[in-house]
């Protein structure tokens, strides 16, 4: 590491010191108390509750826990170095449907940057109008090239894929179509790429048209600063696909490593079925005479050499290139059989007597046999699935537009996919604390909703394609960075739990802990209030508040961010589509709809206290003690999820900042 | 696809839809057998939608050329598409097969 980067870590000694004792207390009372509950007090007589119930708890330990090395490394970068006095920077602006006004008031600042640059509008919409814009503001502006037609477009990550190959900056920068820049962005980045090793630098996202209440919770403080400077400390700041500067040379390496995945992947994929494959080709020629049988056996048998051969380590150019080769032999025995034969039968048909005139000598020599013999007319191509195994296996890529592909295709959040490989590659990252961009949030819950589902989604794909606890490449501690990101999306089942616990409770008299109150409390209370402690420590001075309501209150779309990103891993289902209404006013009235789930739950959370109480009164509930234990957490519960009332009623500003340039 | 029909001079037409490769090419040599158990003196192969032929498919075509004349019949090739004719000249075959431009001129040949 250069001396420079390392430079004072502003966050004072004293806070980061403050925050690793807590850490280890938070850890050594949390192992203390789930120890105590896994070993001594789960009640499994209601195992059915008490199972998931300590399960929960297990989770929110790890959770815990991996905050902590989070935080435990956090960074507070010096001042940057001045940027590089003659860096080529393209500069762009990524947009699919947003209003051309917007985009122009986004590209016109990004224009206007001093530092030398060029700025690019990217329609994926190929909107002509957009074009008409970009071409007077004296812009850039790029869509698709041709090679996309009828190809997978991946989203964000194919429009940027696209510009990379249209442009040629050293460094790029990549902005939302509604963030407007900062005119010192670029100044105040670039001189972080002096390390040669860094790949990207990361800027916080911050956003204009929310006020201080947020009552959607779309600022990000603690994401926007402790958590991407924790991150930062064990080199793994991620990348969050806008405001982040990108070092072209690293993506393209990555672009070029990707396609040698991807070769060997589809390769090997391909050599995988093929028996399956040559057996359908014997289906199809059943009936097609033992020279198709003789041939098929070649083809089988150029599978099985090639598969020892990938096995084996061999540039798969090679081992592509010789199955080719073998697959096109068998196709010139086929072909020398069919014209000894035809020799033969010519032969016999000129010593025959009958109509005469026809000159029965031909000169099949080796240049007819070479011709017949190649790939276009051979006759294995006859078989429609020998043609098309080989085909795969080759180093085309055939179903891709492009190859090379610098921006990860395998999850909808492309960004932090690319960053993981970017570290697995040795590449380091910066996250610059500095707001230098300012960007629009999402107006109403239902667009808040559709961004939230998406970035779990992505993340939840991307945790079971590219696991980083198996990545090579990645040390340690960032293996846990990116794990913790992960792992915090799974929290909507932990709230479920939690949510059904004190209701059981209070409803039933089901206890899920066997324990006397006095022991419970002493080992939790230690437990919760490090974690409280640290979790203030760190958020210092910020509103988090919000963001602790929304991890718990949106638990519903948590929850079906899981299945439906395990059913398209797993069962290669759709992702299912988001219909995100366009503008905050189309609907009048409250949204209620859209968070029923939640209101339902209140509603039951109220009934439970109810029953409770009745049953304390009564004399049925198992104690005093437990009812108003489970009382305090319905209350809890209740303080939590309240947060979807104001964001149900939430319609954004009277007038819709989005389309006011 | 391999159809045999039979003209109403009494000549059997072979029709080729579609590919004449070594997957067809066992149904093609049957339909010819067939066409010339009938003894029916000539055959007509109609090229005219066959849009390729490999070299297996060359080969039941001479195949067929020898069983009709072993047959004291004849076989003649009628309306071969681009692909076809280029094959026939690569193997100096359009010689021996002369390329019909119709299935009637193939006929009135006889």
């Amino acid at each position: 590491m250069s001396g420079r980067h390392q430079a004072l870590l502003q966050v004072g000694d004293a806070r980061r010191w403050g925050i690793r004792v807590l850490v280890v207390l938070t850890l050594l009372s949390g192992v203390n108390y789930l120890a105590w509950r896994w070993l001594d007090s789960i009640n499994w007589a209601q195992w059915w509750l008490a199972v998931p119930l300590v399960l929960a708890e297990t989770y929110s330990l790890l959770d815990a826990f991996l905050f902590g090395a989070t935080v435990w490394r956090i960074r507070q970068r010096a001042e940057p170095p001045p940027p590089p006095p003659d860096a080529t920077v393209d500069v762009f602006v990524t947009t699919y449907d947003e209003p051309v006004d917007l985009v122009m008031a986004t590209a016109r600042a990004a224009r206007d940057i001093p530092y030398p640059h060029r700025t690019w509008v990217l329609d994926d919409g190929a909107r002509p109008e957009m074009q008409d814009a970009a071409r007077t503001a004296g812009v850039g502006y790029l869509t698709r090239s041709a090679d996309w037609a009828g190809m997978p477009r991946h989203a964000k990550a194919g429009n940027l894929n696209n510009a990379l190959l249209a442009t040629d900056g050293e460094f790029l920068l990549v902005l939302d179509a509604d963030q407007v820049p900062h005119p010192t962005i670029l100044h105040r980045t670039l001189g972080w790429f002096d390390d040669q090793r860094v790949a990207l630098v990361q800027t916080p996202q911050w956003f204009s048209n929310v006020d201080d209440d947020d009552v959607l919770g779309s600022q990000a403080p603690l994401f926007y600063g402790p958590i991407q400077q924790g991150k930062d400390g064990w080199n793994a700041a991620y990348f969050c696909g806008s405001n982040a500067v990108l070092r072209r040379e690293a993506l393209m390496q990555l672009g070029v490593a990707g396609y040698v995945r991807a070769v060997e992947r589809s390769i090997r994929d391909a050599l995988r079925t093929a028996g399956r494959v040559i057996a359908r080709a014997r289906t199809e020629a059943r009936t097609a005479g033992p020279a198709v049988h003789a041939a098929l056996d070649e083809v089988a048998w150029a599978v099985r050499r090639a598969r020892v051969e990938v096995a084996a380590g061999e540039p798969v150019s090679e081992v592509t290139y010789r199955f080719q080769q073998r697959v096109d032999e068998a196709g010139r025995g086929v072909v020398t059989d069919d014209l000894a034969r035809m020799e033969a039968d010519l032969a016999e048909i000129a010593e025959m007597p009958g109509p005469p005139g026809a000159v029965l000598t031909t000169e099949l020599d080796g240049a007819v046999l070479t011709r017949l013999a190649q790939r276009d007319w051979s006759p294995i191509a006859a078989l429609d699935s020998v043609k098309a195994l080989v085909s795969s296996v080759d180093v085309d890529l055939a179903g891709e537009a492009q190859p090379v592909m610098p921006l990860a295709t395998i999850s909808v959040t492309e960004d932090m996919a690319t960053s993981m490989r970017l570290h697995a590659m040795g590449w380091r990252t910066v996250y610059h604390h500095e707001v230098l961009a300012r960007g629009l949030a999402p107006q109403d819950l239902a667009a808040m909703l559709a961004q939230r589902l998406r970035w779990s989604q992505g993340t939840l794909q991307l945790a079971l394609r590219q696991n980083p606890l198996l990545q090579r490449g990645l040390s340690v501690g960032q293996r846990l960075m990116y794990l913790a990101t992960m792992w915090s999306y799974l929290t909507g089942f932990a709230a479920l739990v939690y949510i059904a616990a004190p209701i059981a409770y209070l409803c039933f008299g089901v206890r899920p802990v066997t324990a006397d109150g006095d022991a419970f409390l002493l080992h939790l209370v230690p437990f919760l209030l490090t974690t409280l402690l640290l979790f203030r420590v760190v958020g210092h001075g910020m509103p988090t508040w919000r963001g602790q309501q929304y991890d718990l209150a949106l638990f519903p779309v948590w929850i079906r961010a899981c299945t439906t990103a395990a059913a398209n891993v797993l069962l290669h289902r759709d992702l299912g589509f988001v219909v995100t209404p366009k503008t905050a006013t189309a609907r009048p009235g409250p949204a209620w709809r859209l968070v029923r789930v939640q209101l339902v739950t209140m509603g039951l959370l109220v009934a439970a206290a109810v029953v409770g109480l009745v049953r304390l009164h009564l004399g049925v509930a198992p104690s005093a003690y437990g009812t108003w234990a489970n009382l305090t957490w319905v209350a809890y519960d209740l303080l939590v999820l309240s947060v979807v009332v104001p964001a149900a009623r939430h319609l954004g500003p009277a007038t819709d900042e989005r389309t006011t340039a | 696809m391999i159809e045999l029909d039979t003209h109403p001079t009494g000549a059997a037409v072979v029709r080729v839809d579609g590919r004449l490769t070594m997957v067809d090419a066992p149904a093609f040599r049957s339909a010819v057998t067939e066409a010339v158990g009938e003894a029916a003196t000539t055959v007509v192969v109609d090229l005219s939608a066959c849009a390729f032929m490999d070299s297996s498919g060359l080969g039941a075509v001479i195949a067929g050329l020898k069983a009709a004349r072993q047959a004291g019949g004849d076989l003649r090739i009628a309306a071969p598409t681009t692909q076809v004719l280029t094959v026939l000249q690569l193997t100096n075959l359009e010689r021996v097969l002369r390329p019909f431009g119709s299935v009637a001129e193939a006929l009135r040949a006889g």
